[in-house]
């Protein structure tokens, strides 16, 4: 018997991100997805899912998260998750919780759903709902959560947290803890997509920012065991970039609701890359032999001052969607490093934000 | 809700949605908990392994002992005790209450 091992010197992916659909309720002015949102005739079929499912198991994805715009929307997602259960996929539901409730949640979980992650706009309900952009969205989502937890399933809220609703941190965590989630986190947001057309509306100052940050710092302790906190903070204000999803192509595989596979979500923005789809490669392929998810991997792409620099494996020269929107250029370091030629794009775009907030671009289909 | 402290009497097992299990693609134990995934060393595995939802904390720190006798007991039962605690605090761990 032969014992060599034909196996290429890549790990498998650990997380499939399945963005089914961007049809969604809600308007938030900083959604991920992008600018230009897929219809519903482009979305991949049901069978065209459970496929990549299959294959995603295959290939070593441990978990599946199922997001959108809103997954719900879409008739078909108990099917989904029944199909990712069978595969031993773990599967997670990132929702908004609008388009829904208990009779849903409990079929998910018969299915074999592992988990809900569900987003909020605010604790304030008016402010909340003039965010998303669909008034009576708050009520909806405190009644999902009610449902979740009824289903027996593990909640965790997600919250956006910028300029306009940081006040309200303290409360947002004690909301947490009122509707039974374990765990919650509080994100900044990120710059990308609609959230950069909206910028100047969410960045918050430094002493926001430090003040948020001290509230956290605080409640992890005091809820050690009970709550945990997740905390994304606006890279922005750092002094390093964040590790970008952990390298390009090194844990994650996102894949759009039109089947085009992604390393993250604001990748497909980036020029000169041809990202493959799931309608014409396997999945294999696309990890392992595609040049759009090599383009990026590794080190060997990088140019100084990361080329030489000790962070070089630990931030992966941060985020290649923010070197190219910022700097122009994706094969540049992340303007957000201080070492970074270009910082003081940061620093214009910082100052660029201390007038009083503009008024919010909603996403919208254009 | 409480947070969750391990002492010996504990009869601890896996809260519910959390998976334990061997991984074939990369042949290890995997821990998969809502959007987390822990690598347990080989020493952690073991004691997974152990949580059989009867044996207290104390019970399975004695079986430790013996296995590893060259060890002192409190050495092994301060790593135990420290390793479940941190996994209780990641809510992978629930207290199995008795019959
Ligand atoms: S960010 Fe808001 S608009 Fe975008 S998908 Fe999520 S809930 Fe919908
Ligand atoms: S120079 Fe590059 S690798 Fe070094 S910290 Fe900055 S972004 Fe990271």
């Amino acid at each position: 018997m032969s014992t060599r091992i034909d196996r290429p010197a890549i790990d498998p992916p650990l997380a499939l991100l399945a963005e089914l659909t961007h049809r969604c309720p809600l308007r938030c002015p900083y959604c991920s997805n992008p600018v230009a949102l897929a219809r519903a005739s482009e979305e991949l079929s049901a069978a065209e899912w459970i496929g990549v499912l299959r294959e995603a198991a295959a290939l070593g994805v441990l978990q599946v998260h199922f997001s959108g715009g809103e997954p719900m929307a879409r008739r078909d997602l108990a099917q989904l998750i029944a199909a990712a259960s069978e595969h031993g996929l773990y599967g997670n539901l990132i929702t908004s919780g609008t388009l829904g409730g208990s009779a849903e949640i409990e079929v998910f979980a018969k299915a074999g759903l592992k988990h809900v992650q569900l987003s909020f706009q605010d604790v304030a309900p008016d402010n909340a709902d003039r965010i998303a952009g669909l008034a009576g969205a708050h009520g909806r989502k405190t009644a999902f959560a009610a449902a979740v937890r009824a289903a027996g399933l593990p909640l965790t809220l997600n919250m956006v947290v910028h300029r306009q609703n940081l006040r309200g941190l303290p409360d947002m965590i004690d909301m947490a803890l009122a509707l039974g989630a374990r765990r919650l986190e509080v994100a900044h947001v990120q710059y990308y997509a609609w959230a950069l057309v909206n910028r100047a509306a969410f960045l918050p100052s430094r002493a926001e920012l430090d003040e948020a940050t001290a509230v956290v710092k605080a409640a992890r302790e005091r809820l050690k065991g009970v709550l945990t906190i997740d905390y994304v903070i606006p890279d922005y204000h750092a002094r390093r970039p964040k590790s970008c999803m952990n390298g390009w192509g090194r844990q994650f595989i996102n894949i759009m609701p039109t089947g085009k596979a992604v390393p993250c979500h604001a990748a497909e923005t980036l020029p000169g890359l041809d990202f493959p789809s799931v309608r014409d490669s396997s999945l294999a392929d696309i990890w392992y032999r595609s040049a759009a998810f090599n383009r990026f991997r590794g080190t060997d792409w990088m140019a100084e001052p990361c080329r030489s620099c000790e962070r070089r494996e630990i931030d992966w020269g941060g985020c290649r969607c923010q070197a190219f929107q910022l700097a122009g250029d994706a094969s540049r370091t992340d303007p957000v490093c201080a070492l970074s030629p270009d910082h003081e794009l940061v620093g214009a775009a910082l100052a660029g934000a201390a007038a009083s907030p503009p008024a919010f671009v909603y996403r919208q289909y254009r | 809700m409480e947070r969750l402290i391990v002492s010996n009497e504990t009869v601890l097992g896996l809260a519910p949605h959390i998976v334990f299990r061997f991984e074939e693609q990369r042949q290890r134990w995997v821990i998969l908990a809502p959007e987390r995934l822990l690598l347990p060393d080989e020493q952690a595995v073991e004691i997974l392994k152990l949580l059989d939802g009867k044996a207290g904390v104390g019970a399975i720190i004695d079986v430790l002992a013996e296995r590893y006798s060259g060890a002192p007991r409190e050495l092994i039962a301060r790593d135990v005790t420290a390793m479940l605690q941190d996994l209780a605090d990641k809510g992978c761990l629930a207290r199995v209450d008795a019959h």
